[in-house]
């Protein structure tokens, strides 16, 4: 069987998907592909079919929260960026895909296409990122948390996330502290 | 000849009630069959035949909360295993102790954030607290000791 050789991903996306295609980063030596969120589906289909490329294995899906008093977006174009790192198994080729999602207006969550369909792993990596940085992946099957207790609040790796709720306890506030911390009686 | 001394090569050993209950306790003090992290692994390893825990009638973990007299919280309580933890302590039978073993247990240790519950005191309440990170089997068999103590000391006026 002949396999077609394997082709540049960037270019093809370019040509095939022109409206979804933003910009492409290139950094020790890996891809980034950027492209429009409304848009993910189909490119992710594209880049998992098409002769050439057939990225049929996704390793990871990772959320940044880039939060502006904390270091800021700069010159990104919205606060959470979602990446999506895949391997073609086939030709031993990975890709990052980015999409970039604000939060609405009114304070609701960011909203991504869920790519379950396209690669079923999704589903987990997807209630993990959901969990923990507060986006709705749209279409996923299970929107259930993932990580944290089911009654929780509140996303933990968000930015403006609390690290904790009590202070380092040294013998100079210990009598501060015990004030208000809870001991468990019988 | 003393009437002590007399009884005595009868093979009689006059006492308390308190102190002969108490001594039977501290005999058999059964812990419940967990551990939460790293700490359980040297909690093993103090049931091992190297440090023998069976020494102080400990050799047996229940895997039952019913049928065990101690908790020995080996490792940090994230705030979603709390409730078990806490679920598990009340379905023990009284009398019951609780040992929190190590750094984590005891304050949080160095997991100062919002997923660990900063001491397993905060939800049951603990008899000893053991530092160390993790504590050598040496020093949980010291806590069990003073455990020991503790329970040799109780009244019977104070039970309920």
């Amino acid at each position: 069987m002949q396999i077609k050789p394997a082709i540049n991903p960037v270019e093809a996306v370019k040509a095939a998907l022109p409206s979804a295609f933003i910009t492409v980063v290139e950094f020790a030596g890996e891809t980034t592909l950027v492209v429009e969120a409304a848009q993910l589906v189909a490119v992710s289909l594209y880049l998992r079919n098409t002769a050439g490329l057939i990225y049929n294995f996704l390793s990871d899906i990772s959320a940044v929260d880039y939060y502006e008093p904390t270091g800021g977006i700069g010159d990104r174009p919205a606060r959470f960026g979602v990446s999506y790192h895949i391997y073609s198994m086939l030709y031993n080729n990975r890709l990052r895909v980015k999409v970039y999602v604000d939060e609405g207006d009114d304070g609701s969550k960011p909203v991504v296409p869920s790519v379950v369909s396209v690669w079923p792993a999704a589903n987990w990596l997807e209630r993990e990122a959901s969990d923990m940085m507060g986006i709705v992946f749209e279409g996923n099957p299970d929107q259930r948390r993932l990580l944290m207790p089911d009654d929780w609040q509140g996303h933990p790796h968000r930015r403006d996330y609390p690290l904790g709720y009590e202070t380092v306890q040294f013998s100079f506030n210990v009598e501060e502290i015990m004030k208000h911390k809870p001991v468990a009686k019988e | 000849m003393g009437v002590t001394q007399k009884l005595g090569d009868l093979g009689v050993v006059t006492t308390t009630l308190e102190t002969a209950i108490n001594w039977a306790r501290t005999g058999a003090t059964w812990p419940l069959l967990f551990g939460l992290a790293c700490c359980a692994i040297e909690y093993m390893s103090t049931q091992g035949g190297r440090y023998d825990l069976a020494r102080f009638g400990m050799e047996l973990n229940r895997a039952s909360p019913r049928q065990a007299d101690l908790m020995i919280v080996a490792g940090r309580v994230t705030r979603k295993m709390a409730p078990v933890v806490r679920n598990l302590y009340d379905q023990m039978a009284n009398p019951k102790w609780v040992i929190a073993m190590g750094d984590c247990a005891s304050c949080g240790g160095v997991y100062n954030n919002y997923a660990v519950v900063q001491g397993v005191d905060e939800i049951i309440p603990v008899d000893v607290y053991v530092a160390g990170c993790p504590p050598r089997p040496e020093q949980l068999i010291h806590g069990i000791l003073t455990l020991h103590e503790k329970i040799m000391g109780e009244r019977i006026k104070d039970w309920a």
